[in-house]
Protein backbone atom coordinates (compact mmCIF):
# COMPACT_ATOMS: atom_id res chain seq x y z
CA UNK A 1 0.00 0.00 0.00
CA UNK A 2 2.80 2.15 0.98
CA UNK A 3 4.49 1.92 -2.32
CA UNK A 4 1.53 3.80 -4.33
CA UNK A 5 2.47 6.91 -1.97
CA UNK A 6 5.27 9.11 -1.76
CA UNK A 7 6.52 11.18 0.95
CA UNK A 8 6.82 14.91 0.80
CA UNK A 9 9.48 16.55 3.44
CA UNK A 10 10.24 20.01 4.85
CA UNK A 11 12.26 20.65 7.42
CA UNK A 12 12.40 24.04 9.82
CA UNK A 13 15.52 23.64 11.94
CA UNK A 14 16.28 25.98 14.31
CA UNK A 15 19.66 26.18 15.81
CA UNK A 16 21.16 28.45 18.77
CA UNK A 17 24.06 30.36 18.00
CA UNK A 18 27.00 30.55 20.13
CA UNK A 19 27.48 33.89 21.30
CA UNK A 20 28.55 34.88 25.09
CA UNK A 21 25.26 36.95 25.00
CA UNK A 22 21.43 37.44 23.89
CA UNK A 23 20.63 38.83 20.58
CA UNK A 24 19.00 41.84 21.58
CA UNK A 25 20.69 42.36 24.85
CA UNK A 26 24.03 41.88 27.18
CA UNK A 27 22.62 39.06 28.94
CA UNK A 28 24.39 36.22 29.18
CA UNK A 29 23.60 32.95 27.17
CA UNK A 30 25.13 30.05 29.52
CA UNK A 31 23.50 27.22 29.86
CA UNK A 32 22.16 25.73 33.39
CA UNK A 33 22.34 29.21 35.43
CA UNK A 34 19.69 29.64 38.20
CA UNK A 35 16.20 30.56 36.55
CA UNK A 36 16.08 33.98 35.87
CA UNK A 37 19.65 35.39 36.80
CA UNK A 38 20.04 36.13 32.83
CA UNK A 39 17.64 38.31 32.00
CA UNK A 40 17.15 42.43 32.20
CA UNK A 41 14.29 44.33 31.09
CA UNK A 42 15.05 43.63 27.56
CA UNK A 43 14.70 39.96 27.85
CA UNK A 44 12.21 39.83 30.67
CA UNK A 45 9.62 42.23 28.39
CA UNK A 46 9.63 44.87 30.47
CA UNK A 47 7.63 47.68 28.39
CA UNK A 48 9.87 50.60 27.03
CA UNK A 49 13.21 48.48 26.93
CA UNK A 50 14.93 48.91 23.82
CA UNK A 51 16.85 45.92 21.54
CA UNK A 52 19.77 46.59 20.26
CA UNK A 53 20.96 43.82 17.74
CA UNK A 54 24.17 41.84 18.35
CA UNK A 55 26.47 42.11 15.67
CA UNK A 56 28.34 38.64 15.71
CA UNK A 57 24.59 37.19 15.19
CA UNK A 58 24.70 38.70 11.70
CA UNK A 59 28.04 37.59 11.21
CA UNK A 60 26.99 33.83 12.27
CA UNK A 61 23.95 33.82 10.05
CA UNK A 62 25.81 34.68 7.22
CA UNK A 63 28.79 32.88 7.62
CA UNK A 64 26.06 29.52 7.69
CA UNK A 65 24.41 30.96 5.08
CA UNK A 66 27.49 31.31 2.74
CA UNK A 67 28.52 27.42 3.21
CA UNK A 68 25.44 26.49 2.15
CA UNK A 69 25.22 28.57 -0.85
CA UNK A 70 22.88 30.82 -0.05
CA UNK A 71 22.10 34.33 -1.29
CA UNK A 72 23.22 37.03 1.39
CA UNK A 73 20.76 39.72 1.53
CA UNK A 74 22.81 42.75 1.75
CA UNK A 75 19.59 44.91 3.73
CA UNK A 76 17.69 42.60 5.87
CA UNK A 77 14.98 43.54 8.47
CA UNK A 78 13.08 42.51 11.45
CA UNK A 79 9.76 41.68 12.11
CA UNK A 80 7.05 41.01 14.85
CA UNK A 81 5.59 38.11 15.11
CA UNK A 82 2.33 38.07 17.94
CA UNK A 83 0.98 35.82 19.67
CA UNK A 84 0.32 35.50 23.92
CA UNK A 85 1.86 32.47 25.48
CA UNK A 86 3.59 33.15 29.44
CA UNK A 87 7.33 31.39 27.49
CA UNK A 88 6.64 35.11 25.75
CA UNK A 89 7.27 37.98 28.03
CA UNK A 90 6.71 40.50 24.73
CA UNK A 91 3.69 39.11 23.39
CA UNK A 92 5.75 39.32 20.44
CA UNK A 93 8.78 37.55 18.82
CA UNK A 94 11.34 39.79 16.97
CA UNK A 95 11.76 37.64 13.59
CA UNK A 96 12.32 37.70 9.99
CA UNK A 97 9.60 37.49 7.56
CA UNK A 98 9.81 40.13 4.74
CA UNK A 99 13.41 40.38 4.49
CA UNK A 100 15.62 37.21 5.64
CA UNK A 101 19.23 37.55 5.92
CA UNK A 102 19.85 34.62 3.71
CA UNK A 103 17.93 32.92 0.49
CA UNK A 104 18.08 30.67 -1.71
CA UNK A 105 20.36 28.05 -0.60
CA UNK A 106 21.04 24.48 -0.84
CA UNK A 107 22.99 21.34 0.95
CA UNK A 108 23.93 18.20 -0.97
CA UNK A 109 23.59 15.04 0.48
CA UNK A 110 24.75 11.20 -0.20
CA UNK A 111 22.11 8.89 -0.90
CA UNK A 112 22.04 5.15 -2.52
CA UNK A 113 20.87 7.33 -5.33
CA UNK A 114 23.93 9.09 -5.91
CA UNK A 115 24.29 12.86 -4.40
CA UNK A 116 20.71 14.17 -4.33
CA UNK A 117 20.37 18.47 -3.96
CA UNK A 118 18.14 19.84 -0.79
CA UNK A 119 17.07 23.34 -1.81
CA UNK A 120 17.35 26.07 1.48
CA UNK A 121 14.36 28.50 0.84
CA UNK A 122 15.55 30.84 3.22
CA UNK A 123 17.64 31.47 7.22
CA UNK A 124 16.36 33.91 9.29
CA UNK A 125 17.35 35.25 12.36
CA UNK A 126 15.20 35.24 15.17
CA UNK A 127 15.16 35.29 19.46
CA UNK A 128 14.44 31.95 21.54
CA UNK A 129 11.61 31.85 23.77
CA UNK A 130 12.03 31.40 28.21
CA UNK A 131 10.89 28.21 29.49
CA UNK A 132 8.12 26.85 31.14
CA UNK A 133 8.84 24.09 34.22
CA UNK A 134 5.35 22.99 35.77
CA UNK A 135 5.14 22.86 39.18
CA UNK A 136 3.20 19.96 40.29
CA UNK A 137 2.77 21.09 44.27
CA UNK A 138 0.13 23.87 43.45
CA UNK A 139 -0.65 23.00 40.00
CA UNK A 140 0.61 26.15 38.25
CA UNK A 141 3.65 27.05 35.75
CA UNK A 142 6.89 28.58 36.58
CA UNK A 143 8.44 30.92 33.92
CA UNK A 144 12.63 31.41 33.71
CA UNK A 145 13.97 33.93 31.22
CA UNK A 146 17.50 33.20 30.68
CA UNK A 147 16.69 31.11 27.75
CA UNK A 148 14.18 34.17 26.49
CA UNK A 149 16.51 36.05 23.75
CA UNK A 150 19.13 33.71 23.11
CA UNK A 151 19.83 34.06 19.32
CA UNK A 152 18.37 31.29 17.11
CA UNK A 153 18.82 30.82 13.41
CA UNK A 154 15.76 29.01 11.85
CA UNK A 155 16.96 27.03 8.41
CA UNK A 156 14.33 26.55 6.36
CA UNK A 157 14.47 24.05 3.56
CA UNK A 158 12.28 23.31 0.31
CA UNK A 159 10.66 19.75 0.63
CA UNK A 160 12.84 18.17 -1.34
CA UNK A 161 13.19 15.22 0.99
CA UNK A 162 11.29 11.61 0.74
CA UNK A 163 12.81 9.24 3.52
CA UNK A 164 13.74 9.39 6.85
CA UNK A 165 17.35 8.81 5.67
CA UNK A 166 17.12 11.93 3.59
CA UNK A 167 16.00 14.00 6.35
CA UNK A 168 19.49 12.21 8.73
CA UNK A 169 21.50 13.03 5.98
CA UNK A 170 20.35 16.28 5.63
CA UNK A 171 20.48 17.34 9.43
CA UNK A 172 24.12 15.72 9.85
CA UNK A 173 25.43 18.01 6.88
CA UNK A 174 24.08 21.03 8.07
CA UNK A 175 25.23 20.05 11.55
CA UNK A 176 28.50 19.79 10.33
CA UNK A 177 29.13 22.82 8.54
CA UNK A 178 27.21 24.88 11.54
CA UNK A 179 30.01 22.65 13.73
CA UNK A 180 32.71 23.39 11.35
CA UNK A 181 31.80 27.45 11.79
CA UNK A 182 31.68 27.23 15.07
CA UNK A 183 28.06 28.90 14.95
CA UNK A 184 26.67 26.92 17.18
CA UNK A 185 27.39 23.09 19.02
CA UNK A 186 23.91 21.75 17.30
CA UNK A 187 22.86 19.58 20.08
CA UNK A 188 19.53 17.61 19.39
CA UNK A 189 19.46 16.49 23.02
CA UNK A 190 20.16 19.77 24.94
CA UNK A 191 17.95 21.87 22.16
CA UNK A 192 20.55 23.73 20.64
CA UNK A 193 19.34 22.29 17.41
CA UNK A 194 15.81 21.37 17.09
CA UNK A 195 14.09 20.03 14.02
CA UNK A 196 10.08 20.73 12.86
CA UNK A 197 9.39 18.20 10.76
CA UNK A 198 6.74 19.07 7.95
CA UNK A 199 5.39 16.11 6.41
CA UNK A 200 2.25 15.47 3.56
CA UNK A 201 1.88 12.37 1.56
CA UNK A 202 0.58 12.19 -2.39
CA UNK A 203 -0.38 9.51 -4.80
CA UNK A 204 3.49 8.14 -6.44
CA UNK A 205 3.45 10.34 -9.86
CA UNK A 206 0.72 12.78 -8.80
CA UNK A 207 2.22 16.89 -9.00
CA UNK A 208 -0.18 18.38 -6.71
CA UNK A 209 1.22 18.58 -2.94
CA UNK A 210 -1.02 16.90 -0.28
CA UNK A 211 -2.15 18.68 2.68
CA UNK A 212 0.64 18.71 5.61
CA UNK A 213 1.56 18.50 9.17
CA UNK A 214 4.39 20.00 11.05
CA UNK A 215 6.08 17.45 14.00
CA UNK A 216 6.95 19.29 17.06
CA UNK A 217 9.37 17.64 19.92
CA UNK A 218 12.03 16.02 17.81
CA UNK A 219 15.27 15.57 19.91
CA UNK A 220 17.43 13.14 18.57
CA UNK A 221 17.67 11.39 15.36
CA UNK A 222 16.14 8.32 16.19
CA UNK A 223 13.05 10.28 17.22
CA UNK A 224 12.97 12.02 13.94
CA UNK A 225 13.02 8.82 11.99
CA UNK A 226 10.74 7.04 14.27
CA UNK A 227 8.31 9.91 13.65
CA UNK A 228 8.70 10.80 9.92
CA UNK A 229 7.71 6.93 9.33
CA UNK A 230 4.80 7.49 12.05
CA UNK A 231 3.23 9.65 10.46
CA UNK A 232 3.92 9.22 6.56
CA UNK A 233 1.59 5.53 7.92
CA UNK A 234 -1.01 7.83 9.63
CA UNK A 235 -1.43 10.39 6.72
CA UNK A 236 -1.96 7.11 4.47
CA UNK A 237 -4.38 5.41 6.35
CA UNK A 238 -6.29 8.57 6.84
CA UNK A 239 -6.77 8.68 2.81
CA UNK A 240 -7.11 5.01 2.24
CA UNK A 241 -10.17 5.36 4.49
CA UNK A 242 -11.19 8.04 2.26
CA UNK A 243 -10.84 10.65 5.22
CA UNK A 244 -8.70 14.09 4.96
CA UNK A 245 -5.04 15.06 6.52
CA UNK A 246 -5.94 17.85 8.64
CA UNK A 247 -3.18 20.99 8.58
CA UNK A 248 -1.92 20.99 12.42
CA UNK A 249 0.57 20.72 14.36
CA UNK A 250 1.53 17.68 16.05
CA UNK A 251 3.70 16.72 19.07
CA UNK A 252 5.59 14.05 19.27
CA UNK A 253 5.86 11.44 21.76
CA UNK A 254 8.94 9.51 21.75
CA UNK A 255 7.88 7.10 24.71
CA UNK A 256 4.41 6.03 22.95
CA UNK A 257 5.57 6.05 19.67
CA UNK A 258 3.10 8.06 18.85
CA UNK A 259 1.72 12.09 17.88
CA UNK A 260 -1.27 14.27 19.04
CA UNK A 261 -2.36 17.50 17.61
CA UNK A 262 -1.17 20.55 19.92
CA UNK A 263 -3.93 22.84 21.03
CA UNK A 264 -3.20 26.01 22.85
CA UNK A 265 -1.35 28.72 20.71
CA UNK A 266 -2.19 26.63 17.33
CA UNK A 267 -5.85 27.89 17.84
CA UNK A 268 -5.22 31.53 15.93
CA UNK A 269 -2.28 30.96 13.43
CA UNK A 270 -2.66 34.76 12.54
CA UNK A 271 0.62 36.12 14.02
CA UNK A 272 -0.05 39.36 12.16
CA UNK A 273 4.03 39.92 11.37
CA UNK A 274 4.50 44.18 10.40
CA UNK A 275 7.90 45.94 10.62
CA UNK A 276 10.05 45.61 13.93
CA UNK A 277 9.97 49.36 14.58
CA UNK A 278 12.36 49.29 17.47
CA UNK A 279 15.60 48.34 15.20
CA UNK A 280 16.62 49.49 12.31
CA UNK A 281 17.67 47.59 9.01
CA UNK A 282 20.91 45.66 8.76
CA UNK A 283 22.54 47.31 5.51
CA UNK A 284 25.68 43.94 5.23
CA UNK A 285 28.07 46.03 2.43
CA UNK A 286 30.16 44.24 0.14
CA UNK A 287 33.45 44.67 2.30
CA UNK A 288 31.49 43.23 5.48
CA UNK A 289 30.73 40.40 3.40
CA UNK A 290 34.04 39.65 2.32
CA UNK A 291 35.53 39.53 5.86
CA UNK A 292 32.95 37.40 6.97
CA UNK A 293 33.39 35.06 3.49
CA UNK A 294 37.51 35.75 4.34
CA UNK A 295 37.69 34.55 7.83
CA UNK A 296 35.41 31.15 6.73
CA UNK A 297 37.53 28.27 8.17
CA UNK A 298 38.19 25.49 5.50
CA UNK A 299 34.79 23.24 5.82
CA UNK A 300 35.30 19.08 5.12
CA UNK A 301 35.08 18.85 1.65
CA UNK A 302 38.13 21.72 1.23
CA UNK A 303 39.78 19.58 3.66
CA UNK A 304 39.44 16.18 2.38
CA UNK A 305 41.14 17.37 -0.81
CA UNK A 306 44.24 18.95 1.29
CA UNK A 307 44.66 15.81 3.97
CA UNK A 308 44.25 13.56 0.58
CA UNK A 309 48.02 15.79 -0.77
CA UNK A 310 49.30 16.74 2.07
CA UNK A 311 48.93 13.59 4.72
CA UNK A 312 49.68 10.03 3.56
CA UNK A 313 46.51 8.96 5.99
CA UNK A 314 43.83 5.93 4.37
CA UNK A 315 41.15 8.06 2.69
CA UNK A 316 38.66 5.96 5.69
CA UNK A 317 40.68 7.87 8.27
CA UNK A 318 40.82 10.97 6.52
CA UNK A 319 36.55 10.78 6.06
CA UNK A 320 36.32 10.07 10.35
CA UNK A 321 38.61 12.40 11.13
CA UNK A 322 37.12 15.41 9.13
CA UNK A 323 33.90 14.04 10.18
CA UNK A 324 34.62 16.11 13.30
CA UNK A 325 35.97 19.48 13.67
CA UNK A 326 37.26 19.06 16.92
CA UNK A 327 39.27 16.02 15.68
CA UNK A 328 40.49 17.43 12.42
CA UNK A 329 42.09 20.25 14.36
CA UNK A 330 43.46 18.31 16.75
CA UNK A 331 45.13 15.95 14.09
CA UNK A 332 46.20 19.05 11.96
CA UNK A 333 48.39 20.28 15.20
CA UNK A 334 49.63 17.13 16.81
CA UNK A 335 50.81 16.59 13.08
CA UNK A 336 52.38 19.67 12.78
CA UNK A 337 54.32 19.14 16.16
CA UNK A 338 55.75 15.84 15.71
CA UNK A 339 55.35 15.25 11.95
CA UNK A 340 54.35 11.68 12.33
CA UNK A 341 50.51 12.01 11.29
CA UNK A 342 49.98 8.72 10.33
CA UNK A 343 50.73 8.01 14.13
CA UNK A 344 48.56 11.16 15.36
CA UNK A 345 45.65 9.33 13.21
CA UNK A 346 46.00 5.88 15.06
CA UNK A 347 45.60 7.15 18.13
CA UNK A 348 42.67 9.47 17.04
CA UNK A 349 40.94 6.25 14.97
CA UNK A 350 41.77 3.62 17.68
CA UNK A 351 42.17 4.83 21.24
CA UNK A 352 40.42 7.80 21.13
CA UNK A 353 37.34 6.64 19.07
CA UNK A 354 37.05 3.46 21.19
CA UNK A 355 37.56 5.97 24.49
CA UNK A 356 34.76 8.09 23.28
CA UNK A 357 32.13 5.30 22.50
CA UNK A 358 33.13 3.61 26.02
CA UNK A 359 32.25 6.78 27.81
CA UNK A 360 29.22 7.52 25.33
CA UNK A 361 31.18 11.13 24.86
CA UNK A 362 31.02 13.13 21.62
CA UNK A 363 34.24 14.08 19.90
CA UNK A 364 33.49 17.62 20.30
CA UNK A 365 33.95 17.22 24.09
CA UNK A 366 37.38 16.37 23.60
CA UNK A 367 39.59 18.18 25.94
CA UNK A 368 42.99 17.31 25.20
CA UNK A 369 45.79 19.35 23.89
CA UNK A 370 47.35 18.01 20.97
CA UNK A 371 51.01 19.29 22.25
CA UNK A 372 50.56 16.17 25.03
CA UNK A 373 49.29 13.92 22.06
CA UNK A 374 52.55 14.82 20.26
CA UNK A 375 54.61 14.46 23.39
CA UNK A 376 53.39 10.82 23.63
CA UNK A 377 53.97 9.67 20.24
CA UNK A 378 57.85 11.02 20.33
CA UNK A 379 58.04 9.23 24.03
CA UNK A 380 57.02 6.00 22.25
CA UNK A 381 58.99 6.90 18.84
CA UNK A 382 62.38 7.21 21.04
CA UNK A 383 61.15 3.96 22.55
CA UNK A 384 61.42 5.44 26.12
CA UNK A 385 57.97 3.66 26.23
CA UNK A 386 56.60 0.79 25.20
CA UNK A 387 53.25 0.33 23.57
CA UNK A 388 51.25 -0.88 26.45
CA UNK A 389 52.61 1.87 28.89
CA UNK A 390 51.89 4.07 26.02
CA UNK A 391 47.76 3.31 26.02
CA UNK A 392 48.00 3.55 30.18
CA UNK A 393 49.67 7.01 29.47
CA UNK A 394 47.13 8.06 26.70
CA UNK A 395 44.09 7.11 29.33
CA UNK A 396 45.05 9.86 31.65
CA UNK A 397 46.17 12.37 28.76
CA UNK A 398 42.60 11.48 27.49
CA UNK A 399 40.53 11.92 30.66
CA UNK A 400 43.31 14.41 32.10
CA UNK A 401 45.14 16.33 29.73
CA UNK A 402 48.28 15.17 31.60
CA UNK A 403 51.48 16.14 30.45
CA UNK A 404 53.08 13.03 28.97
CA UNK A 405 56.92 13.54 30.16
CA UNK A 406 56.14 14.22 33.62
CA UNK A 407 53.58 11.56 34.33
CA UNK A 408 56.18 8.65 32.95
CA UNK A 409 58.41 10.47 34.99
CA UNK A 410 56.78 10.56 38.36
CA UNK A 411 55.05 6.90 38.06
CA UNK A 412 58.63 5.48 36.78
CA UNK A 413 56.75 4.02 33.82
CA UNK A 414 60.18 4.53 31.58
CA UNK A 415 61.29 1.38 29.46
CA UNK A 416 64.29 -0.07 31.07
CA UNK A 417 67.04 -0.37 29.21
CA UNK A 418 69.29 -1.95 31.75
CA UNK A 419 70.88 -5.14 30.30
CA UNK A 420 71.72 -6.24 33.26
CA UNK A 421 68.28 -6.18 35.32
CA UNK A 422 66.71 -7.47 32.43
CA UNK A 423 68.86 -10.52 31.69
CA UNK A 424 68.72 -11.28 35.57
CA UNK A 425 64.81 -11.28 35.02
CA UNK A 426 65.15 -13.66 31.86
CA UNK A 427 67.53 -16.10 33.47
CA UNK A 428 64.91 -16.53 36.46
CA UNK A 429 61.80 -16.66 34.50
CA UNK A 430 63.77 -19.55 32.38
CA UNK A 431 64.73 -20.86 35.64
CA UNK A 432 61.29 -21.00 37.15
CA UNK A 433 59.27 -22.20 33.75
CA UNK A 434 61.35 -25.57 32.75
CA UNK A 435 58.02 -26.77 31.37
CA UNK A 436 57.70 -24.00 29.38
CA UNK A 437 61.14 -24.22 28.27
CA UNK A 438 60.69 -27.50 27.08
CA UNK A 439 57.42 -26.95 25.33
CA UNK A 440 59.52 -24.34 23.25
CA UNK A 441 62.05 -26.14 21.96
CA UNK A 442 59.59 -29.15 21.14
CA UNK A 443 58.33 -26.79 18.43
CA UNK A 444 55.45 -24.67 20.19
CA UNK A 445 56.16 -21.40 19.72
CA UNK A 446 53.04 -20.13 21.78
CA UNK A 447 55.43 -20.95 25.00
CA UNK A 448 57.84 -18.33 24.05
CA UNK A 449 54.68 -15.75 24.47
CA UNK A 450 54.16 -17.15 27.71
CA UNK A 451 57.88 -16.56 28.99
CA UNK A 452 57.26 -13.20 27.24
CA UNK A 453 54.59 -11.95 29.69
CA UNK A 454 56.19 -13.38 32.75
CA UNK A 455 59.15 -11.18 32.24
CA UNK A 456 56.89 -8.70 31.52
CA UNK A 457 55.06 -9.05 34.39
CA UNK A 458 58.51 -9.57 36.85
CA UNK A 459 59.93 -6.02 35.03
CA UNK A 460 56.12 -4.33 35.88
CA UNK A 461 55.31 -4.10 32.17
CA UNK A 462 58.30 -1.51 31.71
CA UNK A 463 60.82 -3.80 29.41
CA UNK A 464 60.72 -3.02 25.85
CA UNK A 465 58.92 -6.39 24.69
CA UNK A 466 61.14 -6.74 21.63
CA UNK A 467 64.34 -6.71 23.82
CA UNK A 468 62.36 -9.58 25.79
CA UNK A 469 61.84 -11.06 22.96
CA UNK A 470 65.46 -11.62 21.80
CA UNK A 471 66.99 -12.32 25.13
CA UNK A 472 64.58 -15.56 25.68
CA UNK A 473 65.50 -16.56 22.12
CA UNK A 474 69.05 -16.38 22.41
CA UNK A 475 69.13 -18.50 26.05
CA UNK A 476 67.04 -21.20 24.99
CA UNK B 1 -17.97 55.20 5.83
CA UNK B 2 -17.19 52.78 3.59
CA UNK B 3 -15.65 49.84 5.70
CA UNK B 4 -18.13 48.31 7.63
CA UNK B 5 -16.16 45.98 10.49
CA UNK B 6 -18.63 42.71 10.78
CA UNK B 7 -19.38 41.34 14.29
CA UNK B 8 -17.36 37.89 13.50
CA UNK B 9 -14.02 40.34 12.32
CA UNK B 10 -14.39 42.40 15.88
CA UNK B 11 -14.92 39.01 17.68
CA UNK B 12 -11.82 37.20 15.73
CA UNK B 13 -9.79 40.53 16.79
CA UNK B 14 -10.56 40.62 20.34
CA UNK B 15 -9.70 36.91 20.38
CA UNK B 16 -6.51 37.73 19.01
CA UNK B 17 -5.61 40.52 21.14
CA UNK B 18 -6.92 38.69 24.26
CA UNK B 19 -9.38 41.74 24.60
CA UNK B 20 -13.05 41.51 26.39
CA UNK B 21 -14.82 44.17 25.13
CA UNK B 22 -18.51 45.25 26.37
CA UNK B 23 -21.09 46.07 23.23
CA UNK B 24 -20.27 49.58 23.40
CA UNK B 25 -16.91 48.97 23.36
CA UNK B 26 -17.36 47.02 20.53
CA UNK B 27 -19.56 49.56 18.61
CA UNK B 28 -16.73 52.19 19.01
CA UNK B 29 -14.09 49.65 17.96
CA UNK B 30 -15.87 48.86 14.83
CA UNK B 31 -16.39 52.44 14.19
CA UNK B 32 -12.46 53.22 14.93
CA UNK B 33 -11.24 50.53 12.56
CA UNK B 34 -13.77 51.36 9.85
CA UNK B 35 -11.85 54.96 9.66
CA UNK B 36 -8.64 53.46 9.57
CA UNK B 37 -9.77 50.97 7.01
CA UNK B 38 -11.57 54.45 5.37
CA UNK B 39 -7.97 55.95 5.67
CA UNK B 40 -5.99 53.23 4.16
CA UNK B 41 -8.09 53.79 1.07
CA UNK B 42 -6.72 57.16 0.58
CA UNK B 43 -3.51 55.92 1.46
CA UNK B 44 -3.54 53.33 -1.69
CA UNK B 45 -5.41 55.53 -4.06
CA UNK B 46 -1.57 58.18 -3.65
CA UNK B 47 0.40 57.28 -6.72
CA UNK B 48 3.75 55.60 -4.71
CA UNK B 49 5.34 54.45 -8.35
CA UNK B 50 9.12 54.51 -7.85
CA UNK B 51 8.78 55.40 -4.10
CA UNK B 52 11.20 53.94 -1.64
CA UNK B 53 8.76 52.32 1.11
CA UNK B 54 9.71 53.92 4.58
CA UNK B 55 10.16 51.28 7.39
CA UNK B 56 11.72 54.36 10.01
CA UNK B 57 11.42 57.97 9.93
CA UNK B 58 14.95 58.05 11.31
CA UNK B 59 17.67 57.74 8.21
CA UNK B 60 19.63 55.26 10.38
CA UNK B 61 20.86 51.90 9.69
CA UNK B 62 23.22 49.51 11.58
CA UNK B 63 22.95 49.92 15.39
CA UNK B 64 25.10 47.39 17.13
CA UNK B 65 25.84 45.75 20.51
CA UNK B 66 29.20 43.80 20.38
CA UNK B 67 29.24 40.12 22.29
CA UNK B 68 30.32 40.82 25.09
CA UNK B 69 28.26 40.26 28.59
CA UNK B 70 27.06 43.24 29.84
CA UNK B 71 24.50 42.59 32.78
CA UNK B 72 24.83 40.82 36.06
CA UNK B 73 22.29 38.65 37.90
CA UNK B 74 19.65 41.32 38.32
CA UNK B 75 17.19 38.45 39.41
CA UNK B 76 15.46 40.33 42.39
CA UNK B 77 14.84 43.71 40.39
CA UNK B 78 13.35 41.76 37.58
CA UNK B 79 10.85 39.55 39.72
CA UNK B 80 9.74 43.32 41.38
CA UNK B 81 7.79 43.31 38.59
CA UNK B 82 6.25 40.51 38.76
CA UNK B 83 2.55 39.36 40.29
CA UNK B 84 3.97 36.72 41.71
CA UNK B 85 6.85 34.43 42.08
CA UNK B 86 7.70 31.04 43.06
CA UNK B 87 11.67 29.65 43.61
CA UNK B 88 13.36 32.55 41.52
CA UNK B 89 10.31 32.56 38.86
CA UNK B 90 7.74 34.08 37.41
CA UNK B 91 4.66 32.38 38.72
CA UNK B 92 1.85 31.80 35.93
CA UNK B 93 -1.44 30.26 35.51
CA UNK B 94 -1.42 26.47 34.45
CA UNK B 95 0.10 26.46 30.68
CA UNK B 96 -0.26 22.61 28.95
CA UNK B 97 1.62 22.06 26.01
ZN1 LIG C 1 18.57 40.53 28.85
Amino acid sequence: MNRQYETVIGLEVHVELATETKIFCGCSTRFGGAPNTHTCPVCTGMPGALPVLNRQVVEYAAAVGLATGCTINQCCRFDRKNYFYPDNPQNYQISQLYEPICRDGHIDIDTPSGIKRIGIHEIHMEEDAGKLIHDEWEDCSLVDFNRSGVPLIEIVSEPDMSSAEEVIAYLEKLRLIIRYLGASDCRLQEGSMRADVNLSVRKAGSRELGTRTEMKNLNSFKAIARAIEGERDRQIELLEMGRQVVQETRRWDDNKEASHAMRSKEDARDYRYFPEPDLVPVLISDEWLERIRAGQPELRTQKLIRYKKEFDIPDYDAQIITSEKKLADLFEAASAICKKPKKVSNWLMGETMRLLKEREMEADELSFSPEHLAELIRLTGEGVINGSVAKEVFLKIFLEDVDPVKYVEDHGLKTVNDEGALQETVEKVLADNPQSVADYRSGKEKALGFLVGQTMKAMKGKADPQAVNRMLKERI
Amino acid sequence: MAHVISDETIEYVGILAKLELSEEEKAQAKKDMGNMLDYMDMLNDLDTEGVEPLFHVYPLSNVFREDVVENGDERDRMLANAPEEKEGAFKVPKTVE
